[in-house]
């Protein structure tokens, strides 16, 4: 009896970091980089929500629009806006790109709160090529557009001769920590929430064990969680919207290098 | 016992090891992750680019052609309600210039109508007054004789009655000295 309470009491034991485990959809077996994963599931169902919000929702073409026309609009609207007052008026030809990044982050963190989901933005893979690929992409169009005179993004000349080659070194470095950091600050947002609420959940089951500690244990975690919860939408929304003008800005440097 | 919670305790250290640390870091499942992600970034932009924004964005060129249209079509129509009132408030103003015409011409008629019936009237009253005059007159001159014919008849028998002889023409003149006195 004993020992199958403390048995019981170590189910308690933690796994936060099992939602992000990739598993394979189909039968057993390596994960090939072909395989159908719980990560292509949620991909997958993002593709389906922003085809039924985008595609079916404006299918109307109403000039009234209906609600799902009008998220659409919304967001076309808000990202449109950051690309013309970031980029600038040349910017809009990058703008269904951005629009891209924006709404597959949005969609994959809103889908990723749903209990027992798998959230895509959570793991740096993803967020990394989509953070360095933007920052080959951009660093190569400002070769592209602008010739060595990209380069003038390294040389401050409002600042004095002396300090310029200092600035210039600290600007190089800044330029190549600009895809780690814009990769890492989604990632690790988004992990470190799921986390947090996968260890208060871990708690909210205390009261089957000890009914003692457990009575209070349990409701305080469950208020946590929904708290957390809370916070998690904001960031959801908060860090797609960071990551999208940071590519706003990165692009916008790589038109215009001269500051 | 003892050994029962090492060998948990072992197992799931071994556990622990074999799954170490973040999922996130385990390299084998990136090229899977990136594989899909550029398949679902290239859906998504694909579709986004190719139907929606497109779509979308002629919708909402279409919505601010026509709210400007319908701005315009407003201004014209203010415009023409202001013209509007304009006019009735010019007409209002001749026709209130019209009735004061109006009223003032029959005004006037009604005054000449009235003169006429007043002098006519004026003349009527002077007709009946001057022929009641002459018959007050003539009413007057009878009398007058008639009284003239008593009095002689009167003084006549009153001579007689006095016992004198009444010469008629004696009366008569004394009589008619007397009514003239």
């Amino acid at each position: 009896m004993a020992t199958e309470n403390a048995a019981h009491g170590e189910s308690l034991v933690f796994h936060p970091l099992d939602q992000f485990k990739i598993t394979r959809l189909f039968g057993e077996g390596p994960i090939e980089w072909y395989t159908p994963t719980n990560a292509t599931l949620w991909m997958a169902l993002a593709i389906i929500t922003i085809t039924v919000i985008f595609v079916l929702g404006s299918k109307g073409r109403a000039l009234i629009p209906t609600r799902m026309q009008s998220v659409g609009e919304l967001a076309y609207g808000f990202i449109y806006k950051m690309v013309e007052d970031v980029v600038g008026h040349d910017g809009a030809k990058y703008f269904p790109m951005i629009m891209t990044l924006f709404i597959f982050i949005l969609t994959a963190n809103f889908l990723g709160l749903i209990p027992g989901s798998f959230t895509p933005t959570s793991h740096i893979a993803v967020t990394a090529v989509m953070g360095f690929g933007f920052f080959i992409f951009v660093t190569i169009l400002g070769f592209a557009k602008n010739g060595m005179a990209f380069l003038g993004l390294f040389w401050m000349k409002d600042a004095p001769l002396v300090l310029r080659p200092i600035i210039a070194v600290i600007e190089v470095i800044s330029y190549f920590v600009r895809p780690v950091s814009h990769s890492i600050r989604l990632a690790g947002n988004i992990m470190a929430g799921h986390a947090v609420i996968k260890v208060f959940a871990a708690f909210a089951p205390l009261v089957l064990i000890s009914s003692g500690i457990g009575l209070v244990v349990t409701p305080v975690s469950i208020l946590a969680i929904t708290a957390i919860y809370a916070l998690e939408v904001l960031v959801s929304a908060i860090q797609a919207y960071v990551f999208t003008i940071l590519a706003c800005v990165y692009l916008r440097d790589a038109l215009h290098p001269s500051h | 016992m003892a050994t029962e919670t090492t060998a948990t305790d072992v197992a799931h250290g071994g556990t622990g090891m074999a799954e170490a640390g973040m999922p996130q870091l385990d390299f084998s499942t990136f090229p899977n992750q990136i594989f899909w992600l550029l398949i679902t970034l290239a859906v998504i932009y694909f579709v986004l680019s190719r139907v929606a924004l497109p779509r979308i964005g002629a919708v909402l060129a279409e919505r601010k052609g026509t709210i400007t249209n319908d701005l315009a079509a407003a201004e014209e129509l203010k415009q023409k309600a202001v013209g509007a009132e304009k006019a009735y408030n010019d007409a209002l103003v001749a026709a209130r210039a019209e009735a004061a015409k109006i009223v003032a011409a029959a005004k006037a008629d009604i005054q000449k109508d009235l003169d006429k019936a007043l002098a006519k009237a004026d003349a009527e009253i002077a007709a009946k007054a001057a022929e009641s005059e002459k018959r007050i007159g003539d009413i007057r001159a009878g009398a007058m004789e008639a009284v003239t014919e008593v009095a002689k008849d009167t003084a006549k028998e009153l001579v007689a009655a006095l016992g004198g002889k009444a010469d008629a023409k004696a009366v008569t003149a004394a009589v008619t000295a007397a009514l003239k006195g």
